[in-house]
């Protein structure tokens, strides 16, 4: 922005933007939201040994039936939230019940699959969702139709009532950032605890050994359902945060490439461990935005280029990660199990 | 089986003949759906155009199946569920590309460079990432997720270098040509030469020559074929350099006859997967005959829906199959 010849140096800007409060609460949001989006894959692939690679698909169902109940069938903000959650819940049963039975490729790529019809529907059915145009709030009028206008009153309450005793000029998005690490805090507990749980262990047994788990007497196909309805809800919740961050639903923000961000945050984070996603989200996170508030020089440095830089950064800790540290930074090795 | 018929003096009802024998040969099953489907579209659209959609279908087609014999190869002897692949087709069209647009060379010079360029990128990775991965027994996730991150990477070279604009090749996307009533652009035509000739070359050196008798053999057990005596290093190589130069042919191709973006792979790529599952994993000549067979599919699918939703027909056809037959139409349960 400014023109000053600081800004031609890309390491004069870095710590500048680090400090910045604007940058942290914009990768805390994006790091929460993914941290949720991730403990579901977790569950399904870390604790299950079922690889969801649709994951995509269930933020897509909960956000846009949130948004689509709210915009086009006027129901109260506070009640589509449930009905999301259920109907994403419902989907990953609907897809699971055949898929599930599958070796774990033929799941994956089924998944993928499934997640694109999805966004495709999405795309497509301009009608409900509108199309690539996206999923607006009506806000010309009188009639002031918007999901998030339920959400602007707590968001605003929460900043007047409680933040501004400690921070005199919070910021707007501060409230979202709040609710976003409460919800990961709630389920990293609830999961942790539920994985000590007996129902835990049998999850565990399925991924090292499903044919063992079988002879037990277990119904594994149950139980990998439970799993993929737990990561579907997870998912949707996921998604509400994705569309209060963005006030806008668009079908490309619902790409495998989103799924696959996911995957990277909890390879990063570590197998079979859910605190570790949550340090494995705020890391990526933080790396990935910081090439978008860092102002690097524009020639070589193009918008487009910094989409490729991105992409590249992800790319290559896949790779370094696969090659080198598989579990990841907080993961056990003899928990990672999946495919021999 | 023997003991069965033995038992049964009686020679069983045709219509229970056919049932076996579509036990024992799945694929008549898928060819009966196919010929069923056909009818019902002469009969409701005509036959010009079924005969239209479905030759656009297999230039379609010949892409897909361009693009899965080498994924099914790779997967099926590898055990390599390659999600690069897509990413492998976008590099060999930006490579024809940087020949014939930014070089200015003629488009066969491109193709036969993406081909090599792209051939020589499998080896480059093979002998980088895939073949140190399987010395160091790396499982299927670890395998999968690095692919997904090559595949990562080589977009955002292509992105970095060429940016996100649609970019075509140099050439004739207007003249058509006529024959029996059907009308089919000339670049589509060209592109249904190429791809089937290529693809009947592929499926006859796969059958005749060693080198194809032993990619089957790996792809049907590697250890024994090592046990066998194979150099299954030198055969993998090999594999490598086929499924790259083919999967740089098909790139070209799509860019040809739609255009050049960065994703353009990537989308290819679960239509491609769906070819590869239909066929049977490793099963070469059930991918080839599969890509074709869906890329009819998909087109023909505009007669009856809104062509938008199109790119759908090919995960639907993938869903289903995963759920009645993911052994895929040719294969064996025995490979589950």
């Amino acid at each position: 922005m400014s023109l000053d010849p600081g800004s031609m140096l890309p390491f004069a800007v870095t710590l500048e933007s680090f400090t910045d409060i604007d940058f942290w609460i914009s990768v805390g949001i994006i790091a929460g939201t993914y941290t949720i989006v991730a403990l579901g894959l977790q569950l399904n692939t870390g604790f299950t040994g079922i690889v969801n690679f649709g994951q995509a698909a269930f933020m897509a169902i909960g956000a846009y039936t949130m948004a689509i109940l709210v915009l086009k069938a006027g129901f109260s903000f506070w009640l589509s939230l449930p009905i999301a959650v259920l109907a994403a819940m419902l989907f990953g049963v609907i897809v699971g019940l055949p898929s599930l039975r599958l070796r774990a490729d033929y799941f994956a790529i089924a998944t993928i699959a499934m997640a694109e019809v999805v966004r495709l529907f999405a795309q497509n059915a301009r009608g409900l969702t509108g199309g690539n145009q996206g999923l607006f709030c009506n806000t010309g009028g009188d009639t002031s139709v918007c999901y998030p206008d339920a959400w602007r009153d707590l968001s605003d309450s929460i900043n007047e009532n409680i933040v501004s005793n400690i921070w005199s000029d919070p910021d707007t998005l501060f409230p979202l950032f709040l609710v976003v690490w409460v919800t990961v805090g709630i389920a990293v507990v609830a999961l942790s605890y539920f994985q000590g749980t007996p129902w835990g262990r049998v999850l565990r047994a399925i991924r090292e050994d499903e044919d063992a788990a079988l002879a037990l007497g277990k119904n594994t196909l149950l139980y990998k359902l439970q799993s993929l309805a737990i990561s579907a809800c997870l998912g949707a919740i996921a998604g509400f945060f994705l569309a209060l961050n963005l006030a806008t639903l668009h079908p490309i923000d619902f790409e495998p490439l989103v799924t696959f961000f996911a995957f990277s945050v909890l390879i990063l984070g570590g197998m079979a461990n859910y605190k570790g996603v949550a340090v494995g989200a705020v890391l990526f996170w933080a790396v990935l935005e910081a090439t978008r508030f860092i102002e690097l020089p524009d020639p070589p440095f193009t918008e487009t280029r910094i989409a490729a830089l991105r992409l590249a950064i992800t790319g290559l800790l896949l790779i370094g990660l696969m090659a080198f540290r598989p579990q990841g930074m907080f993961g056990k090795r003899q928990e990672m199990v999946i495919g021999e | 089986m023997e003991a069965g018929q033995m038992t049964q003096p009686v020679p069983p009802a045709i219509r229970e003949r056919l049932a076996e024998r579509m036990r024992q040969q799945p694929w008549l099953g898928a060819v009966a759906v196919i010929v069923v489907i056909f009818l019902a579209l002469v009969a409701g659209e005509g036959l010009h155009d079924v005969a239209q959609t479905g030759l656009n279908g297999l230039s379609l087609g010949a892409i897909y199946a361009l693009g899965a014999v080498g994924l099914t190869l790779v997967y099926g002897i590898l055990k390599l569920v390659n999600f690069a692949h897509g990413d492998f087709l976008t590099f060999g069209a930006y490579m024809a590309y940087l020949v014939n647009v930014t070089w200015g060379a003629p488009l066969v010079v491109a193709v036969f460079w993406a081909m090599v360029a792209t051939a020589l990128l499998g080896i480059l990775f093979e002998r980088l990432l895939w073949g140190p991965m399987r010395a160091k027994h790396a499982g299927f996730l670890q395998l999968i997720l690095m692919s997904i991150g090559l595949a990562f990477l080589i977009r955002a070279v292509v992105q970095w270098f060429w940016g996100t604009e649609i970019r075509t090749l140099d050439i004739n996307r207007t003249d058509t040509v006529d024959f029996l009533g059907l009308r089919i652009g000339q670049t589509e035509l060209i592109v249904l030469v190429i791809g089937v000739a290529v693809l009947v070359g592929v499926g006859f050196m796969l059958r005749v020559t060693l080198l194809g008798k032993r990619m089957r053999a790996l792809s049907d057990d590697l250890d024994l074929a090592e046990t066998a005596g194979i150099d299954t290093r030198r055969v993998i190589l090999y594999t490598w350099v086929f499924a790259g130069a083919l999967a740089g042919l098909a790139g070209v191709l799509a860019g040809s006859i739609t255009d050049l973006r960065p994703e353009l792979g990537f989308e290819l790529l679960l239509p491609i997967f769906a070819a590869v599952i239909l066929g049977g994993i490793g099963d070469a000549f059930g991918a080839l005959v599969a890509g074709l067979v869906l890329g009819v599919m998909t087109e023909w699918s505009t007669l009856i829906i809104d062509a938008r939703w199109k790119v759908a027909v090919g995960f639907l056809v993938l869903l289903i199959v995963l759920v009645i037959r993911p052994q895929g139409i040719f294969g064996r349960a025995k490979a589950l």
